[in-house]
């Protein structure tokens, strides 16, 4: 039961930074109907400025809180900056152009920044200090500590926080009617360049968050953490749905319990004939499934409609 | 669906670009009437382990600077050794990509690859054409059982690796329960399936084997499952940038267990990822002995670590590796292959790791293994094993 509960718990932090990470990618289709695979990339700069701007604050004895902070704030306004720059030079002057198109450049893109965070920050392995004290609560048997606790709190107060501005705000509207039909929007006053831009800026701000809480739990950061970690969520995003918010959060949720369960209890259930090894297939088959049974993801509709 | 078509896109890309910077293969004849004499090298230089194959590059570059500082002179004519050094990112399918590039190169010989599952597949290319190869680091026994004979080794191999660490968890450290993790790479789940074949043999039980991949980051959900079969000892068969965080994890889940690796984890890596306290009382081995004790160990780090950075394991190796060459070259005074292979197999060379001969597979003869354990934050050597061991099967 004990080990049951942190598979869980396991699945639970995980699935969340995951579903952060998704959001990215599916706001994105939502509005674009373009698959942004260098979303992955974002999220390691977001890590990567964090730690050198972590790692000089607290050289000049910063306290560690305040460090912690700037640090945050510095990394997502750099990956806002990056989200910006990724939309006006990658995807912008091909908006019009056809659909394979913005794909092939967003996988350039991808593989610039890898190259690019390699030769700014090198090819190690760089340990993430570690700045709050980090105790380990027990849960009925199964432990967990303050950071997983903050990483799946504050995912939680994030999507939250996103709901509402798609939903309540003036941008969210207009992120809505773009999504829904771009030229009506346009017709109507909406700035479209403005939205989407604004758009991949948001996506990014959040991947910054999920770089910064993925490095703090492994106390880790490396030019290409980002690459299988975008892979995943963006399997969490077609999940759950690509295009829909709480798809994606579902997505993200649920693809991280599926992940941890499949790889705690595959051998058990097949008597060892498959293991842990197939931990990635197992997911992928539970992806098959679903988009066999409902195409659309779990909660398949567009950003719009679900106004 | 789109997940499947990015993967080959992926790769055409990265293979576009290993083609386009390739130099065209002109003639080995320089005008000052030196002979250019290319040696190829491989590791991954991206990815996961580029800190690791970055060392090796490094170990083969001091080698191949050291020798054209000599001003050796083969077949009459004054050598320059010119090295083309390849990055295979750890990928068994980009690492034949890379050897068919070194071999339309014109390379004389090769240093690589860094990791058994890209070694053994490149071994064929290179077998193919006639090109030597000398691993610095690759350990899966089926390399040099392929009865190629263009495929050597400077290091012992994970039979005589596996069996070592194996009886080692068992006997001295008397663990009876083991669990053991791979990371499903060719050296992985060889130097696993020879530690639990030893294991067993010494009388311990595995009460787990669970898997992982070279690129995973988050180990909790297999950490989690071990611990329920509530072994004393867990194996990882992997390298660092697994092992380092797989300590940490394991630590956080409140296992109290011994942890040990093979030689991917012996690095100053592996303690600053898993951090001090986690890694503290790990286990690992080396084929070899330790640094300080290898006839010029000591004078090669100092050297190398003024010129480069610090060892990150396998640099000494691939030093040896590429003299062990050049000085076959010079006996056989050639830098044929053909003409220079045999001489090579029957090759008595004093390296900077160890004296250096190789058995009738192209394996290290009598090749040692160290143990390695974590103190206050640094690698101490426990003790060496197995110098007498014969090679397997």
């Amino acid at each position: 039961m004990e080990i049951f509960l942190q598979q869980i718990i396991n699945g639970l932090v995980q699935g969340s930074v995951y579903a952060l990470v998704a959001l990215g990618y599916t706001m994105v289709y939502g509005i674009l109907g373009l698959i942004n695979f260098a979303h992955g990339e974002v999220v390691m700069i977001g890590a990567m400025l964090a730690l050198s701007s972590l790692t000089v604050l607290l050289g000049l004895s910063v306290p560690p809180l305040l460090a912690l902070l700037f640090s945050i704030i510095l990394a997502m306004a750099g990956c806002m900056a990056l989200g910006y720059t990724i939309e006006r030079i990658a995807y912008r002057p091909l908006r019009h152009a056809p659909r394979l198109a913005p794909l092939i450049t967003a996988i350039g893109v991808s593989i610039v920044l890898q190259n690019l965070a390699m030769m700014i920050w090198g090819r190690e392995y760089h340990s993430f200090p570690q700045l709050i004290v980090n105790a380990t609560h027990s849960l009925g048997g199964a432990v967990i500590n303050d950071i997983q606790i903050i990483i799946f709190i504050l995912a939680l107060l994030i999507m939250a926080g996103l709901m509402a501005v798609v939903h309540r705000t003036r941008l969210g509207r207009a992120m809505r009617a773009v999504a829904e039909n771009q030229h009506a929007a346009q017709l109507m006053g909406v700035d479209i360049n403005r939205v989407i831009s604004l758009t991949f800026m948001l996506g990014s701000a959040l991947a910054a968050i999920a770089g910064l809480m993925v490095s703090a739990n492994y106390g880790l950061a490396h030019y290409y953490m980002g690459f299988v970690l975008g892979l995943k969520a963006f399997t969490a995003a077609v999940l759950g749905g690509i295009g829909n918010l709480r798809g994606a959060m579902l997505g993200g949720l649920l693809l991280g319990l599926i992940e941890s369960l499949g790889a705690g209890y595959i051998g058990d259930i097949t008597g060892g004939f498959f293991g842990s090894n197939y931990q990635d297939v197992f997911a992928f088959l539970v992806l098959i499934v679903v988009l066999v049974f409902r195409p659309s993801g779990l909660l398949g509709e567009r950003l719009a409609e679900r106004a | 669906m789109t997940l499947h078509f990015i993967r080959p896109l992926l790769f055409a890309a990265v293979s576009v670009v290993l083609l386009g910077c390739g130099k065209s293969a002109t003639t080995e004849k320089s005008t000052s009437g030196e002979l250019v004499v290319r040696i190829g090298a491989s590791a991954p230089l991206t990815g996961p382990q580029a800190h690791i194959g970055k060392d090796n590059e490094s170990g083969t570059r001091m080698a191949i600077e050291d020798a054209n500082a000599k001003g050796i002179l083969i077949g009459g004519r004054k050598v320059r050794f010119e090295l083309i050094s390849e990055d295979d990112q750890a990928d068994p399918k980009t690492a034949t990509i890379v050897a068919q590039k070194l071999v339309d190169n014109k390379v004389s010989g090769v240093i690589g690859h860094l990791n058994s599952g890209t070694t053994i597949p490149a071994s064929r290319i290179y077998n193919d054409n006639g090109i030597v190869q000398i691993s610095p680091s690759a350990t899966a026994v089926s390399y040099t059982a392929q009865g190629f004979k263009t495929a050597f080794r400077v290091m012992a191999n994970d039979a005589q690796q596996g069996r070592v660490l194996g009886e080692y968890a068992a006997k001295n450290l008397g663990a009876k329960k083991i669990a053991v993790i791979d990371d499903q790479t060719g050296y992985g789940q060889g130097l696993a399936d020879e530690f639990i074949k030893s294991a067993k043999a010494n009388g311990a039980q595995i009460v787990a084997h669970e898997f992982t991949t070279d690129k995973a980051y988050d180990f909790t959900a297999v950490l989690t499952a071990v611990k329920g079969k509530q072994p004393d000892l867990l194996f990882y068969a992997g390298m660092d940038p697994q092992a380092g965080p797989m300590a940490k994890q394991l630590r956080a889940l409140g296992l109290k267990l011994r942890f040990m690796m093979g030689d991917g984890g012996y690095t100053p890596q592996f303690i600053k990822l898993a951090g001090e306290e986690a890694a503290e009382g790990s286990y690992a081995s080396l084929p070899g002995v330790p640094l300080d004790k290898m006839p010029g160990g000591k004078q090669f780090e100092a050297r190398f670590v003024a010129k480069y950075q610090p060892i990150q394991l396998y640099a000494p190796y691939c030093y040896d590796a590429v003299n062990v060459m050049i000085a076959a070259m010079q006996k056989a005074d050639s830098v044929e292959p053909a003409k220079y292979q045999p001489v090579l197999a029957g090759i008595s060379h004093d390296g900077v790791t160890a004296k250096i001969q190789f058995d009738e597979k192209g394996d290290l003869k009598g090749g040692a293994i160290t143990l390695y354990q974590v103190q206050q934050g640094k690698w101490h050597p426990l003790e060496t094993l197995g110098a007498a061991i014969p090679a397997a099967h």
